[in-house]
């Protein structure tokens, strides 16, 4: 299928979830934006209608009739894993899983189904991926163009409140985004920091990524593995340096034990590989100014 | 939500059918000293959620009821790395042949389970995986519930232990690990004693705070954490509050930027007073918020910053601006607000502080670290 964990505009996307309130809200807001969304789940309203769109029972019954690349999720913790392997088991390709505290031995079943079945999945507790000017699914601000504008610039991030402020940032200082992939702030997600790193190394779209990272996990080591081999210019910025240890800082994952996920750890393994990583959220347009001329003037001696 | 060993031995092990030796949980000296009377000789284990307790004096052998409670009244007095000892473990001793090392654990990067054993129990982990990589077995359980006895054989081939009864414990560890929702249980050090016996010497269990829902019985078990009382408060109101040592006060929404305002004062200069988050669901609670962080009779200048994605930040504003008039803090604030709803999250602010929000948080945080010197 597509490009996912990059949304594009020919992504058809299925709600799950989309007639309570946030599904309502957040659904008229990718329409609005240009989102291909092709209808909704809600087993008790099957065969109704909503935002004009058509209401299946399940994932199993929209696939009968309707081609579905990507379901997003509305759900609550307690029926998630079941609205997972809904979609996983109807053959649905790309998942994006909005939901927060889904429990951890419920999350290992659903990643377990997804390998089986082929399924990728962004998150949980992600706010969701964005592609300007194509547009977005999950709760991000993705209509609002002083934030989002099209251009070539990944973005990833682990939380949507920093991911936003990083992307207005980047927009009034000129660099336009290819496409935001927020990952969730769970120690456990379908895709890593890495696996956004492949996509967006692999993109043609995307020139330099910007990487917001956390403390907490071995995500940004991880990806700083693969940075190594990378031909585009990375610039990271990591929260939690002033976090003190032990304490869950909000994000489940984002919790450092002795030197394990720690500020310094992920900052060092960035750099080493060749990453350049900012004390604060406003350096990083500078940096990637600086980043992207650098490399220009390379390529072309 | 971590268990004491007492606890997480009588909760998790017991129920699976793992052998102990026998104890009694108890709560004062004179119990523990009759616990003593009845069981013979002990050692007396505090009740922790904290590590390295032997080091620290919390672990004493005793023969005596009379020596008991000398040592156990000792042992209820001290503190343990963070935390006041909140009980004891009173057990009988036995002459142990060997020492090893058991896990059941989450595996974050795999997206699975991991199961550790190693022939070199006793010490941390970590210091084991530092110094004697190749004395740990690992195996990932990919797939929920698909672990056999086999399985446990094959990651035990060519150690010289009781593979059989050490691989019927691992799968009935695994078995536990899943019907309790754990995201950690460990058993260092599992013990071979001198009679052939494998008895659980400590055990250490950690519950997904997402899945206490149904696992009520586990988590009314759960070792206290000594949260301060402005914390215990922010808790039973949903919010996610942290007091730290400095003077500057935040608001933030979204625990990525909340984390980051407090690495920006850092950065800047200052120091944070606390952590306090009110993204997500959260987003609507501005003004229970705002009175615990100015509570915190440290805080002498105050940050509010937005950037609302799936939080509306003129919702938030108002939050704030009702109950700055109920609170009336004779502090200065500073502003910074973007994304979802900031045109009326902005002119709220101009009409109810009389300021206009900084364009940039750094230049808000630079602000209020100003006026604390």
């Amino acid at each position: 299928m597509s490009d996912f964990p990059i949304i594009r505009r020919t992504d058809r996307v299925l709600v799950q979830g989309m007639t309570g309130g946030q599904g309502t809200f957040w659904t008229e807001k990718m329409i609005e934006c240009g989102t291909c969304v092709i209808g909704g789940v809600n087993p008790k309203r099957a065969g109704s209608s909503h935002l004009g769109l058509p209401i299946f029972g399940s994932v199993a019954e929209a696939v009968k009739t309707e081609q579905v690349d990507v379901t997003l999720m509305f759900i609550p913790p307690t029926l998630a894993k079941d609205a997972a392997l809904d979609a996983i088991t109807a053959g649905v390709r790309g998942m994006v899983i909005l939901t927060e505290h889904i429990p951890s031995h419920d999350v290992l079943e659903i990643f377990a189904a997804a390998a089986k079945h082929g399924t990728k999945i962004v998150g949980p507790n992600t706010a969701g991926l964005v592609t300007p000017g194509a547009g977005f699914v999950g709760i991000m601000p993705g209509h609002n163009s002083n934030i989002f504008k099209p251009g070539r610039t990944g973005v990833i991030s682990r939380s949507g409140s920093l991911g936003t402020l990083i992307c207005l940032n980047l927009t009034r200082a000129g660099f336009g985004q290819s496409s935001f992939i927020g990952i969730g702030g769970d120690p456990m997600i379908g895709t890593t920091t890495k696996d956004a790193l492949v996509a967006l190394d692999h993109d043609e779209c995307t020139d330099a990524v910007v990487m917001v990272g956390e403390i907490g996990g071995g995500m940004e080591e991880e990806a700083a593995r693969y940075a190594v081999s990378m031909k585009k210019p990375i610039v990271a910025f990591i929260a939690g340096r002033a976090a003190p240890p032990g304490k869950r800082m909000g994000h489940a994952g984002a919790i450092t034990a002795g030197d394990a996920g720690s500020y310094a750890g992920k900052r060092k393994a960035l750099e080493d590989a060749g990453v350049i990583v900012v004390d604060a959220p406003r350096d990083i347009a500078t940096a990637l100014a600086h980043a992207t001329k650098q490399k220009r003037a390379y390529h072309t001696a | 939500m971590i268990l004491n060993e007492g606890d997480a031995k009588k909760l998790v092990l017991a129920p699976a059918g793992i052998n102990m030796l026998q104890g009694e949980i108890c709560a004062t000296a004179a119990q523990a000293a009759a616990a003593v009377q009845r069981l013979g000789r002990c050692v007396i284990k505090a009740q922790v959620p904290a590590g390295k307790r032997g080091k620290a004096g919390g672990i004493k052998l005793v023969s005596t009821a009379a020596e008991a409670e000398n040592v156990a009244a000792e042992i209820l007095a001290m503190r343990i790395g963070d935390y006041a000892v909140q009980g004891l473990l009173v057990e009988q001793c036995a002459a142990i042949a060997q020492e090893y090392y058991v896990a059941v654990l989450h595996a974050p990067v795999e997206r699975a389970t991991l199961i550790l054993f190693s022939a070199e129990g006793g010490m941390d982990i970590e210091e084991l995986a530092a110094t004697k990589p190749e004395a740990i077995r690992r195996f990932i359980v990919r797939t929920p519930d698909d672990f056999s006895v086999e399985d446990a054989k094959s990651m035990l081939t060519g150690l010289d232990v009781d593979i059989a009864g050490i691989s019927d414990l691992l799968v009935k560890l695994y078995k536990r690990y899943r019907q309790t929702d754990a995201e950690l249980v460990e058993i260092n050090p599992l013990a071979l004693l001198e009679d052939g016996r494998l008895v659980a010497l400590d055990c250490k269990f950690i519950l997904d705070d997402a899945a206490t829902y149904r696992q009520s019985e586990l988590a009314s078990a759960a070792a206290s954490e000594e949260p301060t009382m402005l914390e215990a408060k922010g808790a039973s109101q949903g919010l996610k509050f942290i007091e730290l040592p400095g003077n500057v006060g935040i608001l933030a929404n979204g625990a990525g930027l909340t984390m980051t305002t407090m690495d920006v004062v850092q950065h800047l200069g200052g120091t944070p007073a606390n952590f306090m988050e009110i993204g997500g669901d959260a987003y609507t609670k501005g003004e229970a918020a705002l009175a615990l962080v100015l509570a915190n009779p440290n805080v002498q200048s105050l940050v509010v910053n937005f950037c609302g994605a799936f939080a509306r930040t003129d919702v938030m504003a108002k939050g704030v601006a009702d109950a700055w008039k109920v609170l009336k803090p004779d502090i200065p604030v500073f502003f910074s607000v973007h994304g979802t709803g900031e045109d009326e999250a902005v002119a709220l602010i101009e009409d109810e502080f009389g300021v206009t929000p900084f364009d940039f948080m750094e230049d808000a945080v630079q602000a209020a670290i100003a006026v604390t010197k």
